[in-house]
């Protein structure tokens, strides 16, 4: 028994809390977020951020940062728009999305800054 | 002038057999292949088989003269060889859309899989593949939510969903069937599953399953914060014992529930389809016994057939095979009915077995389910086969790991994880799927050990065709 590991999550821990898509793997480096949206742009989808406080992460609509960058291909301009919402929302969780409006579908979602727990 | 009526047995070929015709945009077209008893003319058994799925009958009968045959009568328009194969023919055949009742793939397949298939001109006949004409999918109800709202229902979005069927599959109590269940959604899969035989037996009935399995989910969702479900198997001996628990599932606030199609029947599993719809739940369906049906390649009817069947009778999911598991299918022609579940317009494509375009028009997809051997090895494959509109399921893979359900989950969504941010940065999967989960593994015990219990597999599969066109 001593090789077992035990599997740590509760309710009492905050920290067991995940956010879907991507928040089984570490933090993305920035080299790899970079990769992300280069995704989305090569899908022709249109990309957002959107923001919460983590303790209301569960629900359906999280706050929109600005409007959807509709048409937006420049990587940079995306990436800005990510840390400008980080910058404005420092405790919450910031993610990206790729909006496939064939699909009627949000072909991509990943949190890019993890909010602090509470 | 009126036709005259003259009694006796003439040829098939002489109503049924029309190599000129056209076939029109509202026409079911089906394609069969034949093998015929030995001496009779490939154009008399095609026309028979139109004549026996349709209109026909063995001798004239004088009331053929007061309806409009030439309305009515299904048509063999064209025969072709199958390729490697000489003991049979494809035989195409046109049924005018008048034939059938609006909405009823029961009445579909009366016709096209009925009375013929006992025929004794024909060693076996085999329905490869029917053409709906978009009229005749508008009248049918379809999959009661498809995957676009599934994935807003479930707030998963831009990868394959997990799932894990809870084994052993018969036996365990209410109790500890809810705490396996737990277990694996606490560790991070998206769908714990009842298997296909977990009904409502003695040493588990479902009211006290389903109060068990609903208190996991409640948990594991507070616990995680993310949407959980359970597909909870309603199928049963009555339809009236089926909606009995459909409603319960709802009434305690399930997001799922769950179907065997085939073995509950295509009339339970329309009307349940429909309740589903009209009542915010989401439908999994299984398909026991289609082996029986699609397995064998001169008789039955092919699992493309299959698949479009519960495209209109209505699904959210359905289990299509893995090409890659203990289960292992042809993997062009999986891809082939993989798109006839999710896409909204496929194109005739030989090569994947597909013999005529399908329009779906507005009718939602439904998930592909990869179930049945599989474990974390194979996750780069089955990411790479089967796309994010997909629910990946570990049995075994899930329970077997050597800490327990929650690590094996884990480890499962480390690994799904991990393989679609590769992808997404553009790496191959089947050629990287190695270095992909080792690099995963390193920040997650889990994975490891998941690794190292289940032994390395092969990346690069080789494509086991078993399609007609390719055995030349």
């Amino acid at each position: 028994m001593s090789d077992m590991q035990d599997y740590a999550s509760s309710l009492a821990d905050a920290g067991s809390r995940k956010f879907e898509t991507f928040s089984y793997l570490p933090e993305m480096s920035a080299e790899q977020t970079r990769k992300q949206v280069e995704y989305i742009v090569s899908k022709g989808w249109n990309p957002a951020v959107e923001h919460t406080e983590p303790q209301n992460a569960t629900g359906s609509f999280w706050y929109m940062w600005k409007l959807p960058m509709f048409g937006e291909t420049d990587v940079d301009s995306i990436l800005s728009e990510v840390e400008a919402c980080h910058n404005a929302h420092p405790n919450n969780h910031v993610r990206l999305v790729g909006f496939d409006n064939y699909a009627q579908s949000k072909g991509a979602e990943m949190v890019i800054y993890r909010g602090k727990a509470v | 002038m009126a036709k005259t009526y003259n009694a006796g047995v003439k040829d098939y070929r002489e109503t049924y057999w029309e190599p000129d015709y056209q076939p029109r945009e509202t026409d079911l077209l089906a394609c069969f292949k034949i093998t015929p008893q030995p001496g009779i003319p490939r154009e008399e058994v095609a026309a028979a088989v139109a004549a026996e799925s349709s209109t026909g009958t063995w001798t004239t009968v004088w009331t053929d003269l007061l309806t409009d045959l030439d309305h009515y009568k299904g048509r063999a328009y064209a025969i072709e060889d199958v390729p490697g194969d000489d003991t049979c023919f494809y035989a195409f055949v046109a049924y005018p859309i008048d034939l059938f009742e609006e909405g009823s793939v029961v009445n579909v397949f009366t016709s096209l899989v009925g009375n013929v298939f006992g025929f004794k001109a024909l060693r076996a006949l085999r329905l490869e593949d029917v053409r709906f004409p978009i009229a005749y999918v508008m009248t049918c109800n379809g999959p009661p939510q498809g995957i676009q709202v599934e994935r807003d229902i479930m707030n998963k979005y831009g990868r394959p969903l997990l799932g894990c069927t809870i084994k052993p599959k018969l036996g365990l109590s209410a109790k500890n069937y809810g705490r396996a269940c737990y277990e694996g959604l606490r560790g991070g899969l998206d769908f714990t599953k009842d298997d296909e035989n977990v009904n409502s037996q003695p040493f588990m009935r479902w009211r006290a399953r389903f109060d068990f399995v609903m208190e996991a989910i409640l948990k594991a969702e507070a616990e995680t914060g993310e949407r959980k479900g359970h597909y909870l198997n309603v199928t049963a001996p009555t339809p009236d014992e089926m909606m009995k628990r459909a409603e319960y599932a709802k009434e305690i606030g399930a997001p799922i529930i769950m179907h065997d199609y085939i073995t509950g029947g295509f009339c339970a599993n329309t009307g349940l389809a429909q309740w589903c719809q009209d009542n915010g739940m989401l439908l999994h369906i299984h398909r026991a016994m289609h082996a029986v049906i699609d397995r064998n390649p001169h008789h039955g009817i092919h699992f493309r057939v299959l698949t479009k069947i519960l495209r209109l009778s209505g699904g959210d999911h359905l289990h299509t095979g893995t090409v890659v598991g203990k289960l292992e299918g042809d993997r062009a022609s999986t891809l082939g009915w993989i798109d006839l579940l999710r896409e909204s317009y496929i194109k005739e494509d030989r090569s994947r077995g597909i013999f005529f375009d399908q329009d779906w028009g507005s009718m939602p997809g439904a998930f592909a389910v990869a179930s049945g051997g599989i474990h974390v090895w194979h996750m780069p494959a089955l990411v790479n086969i089967f796309g994010d509109d997909s629910v990946l399921q570990f049995g075994g893979g899930t329970l077997g790991h050597p800490w327990g359900n929650a690590a094996g989950a884990a480890a499962n969504r480390v690994a799904v994880e991990a393989c679609v941010q590769a992808r997404n940065e553009g790496r191959e999967l089947e050629v990287e799927g190695k270095d992909i989960l080792a690099n995963a593994a390193k920040s997650s015990p889990e994975l490891k050990a998941a690794m190292e219990t289940w032994k390395e597999i092969k990346f690069e599969f080789d494509t086991v065709d078993k399609l007609d066109i390719v055995h030349k």
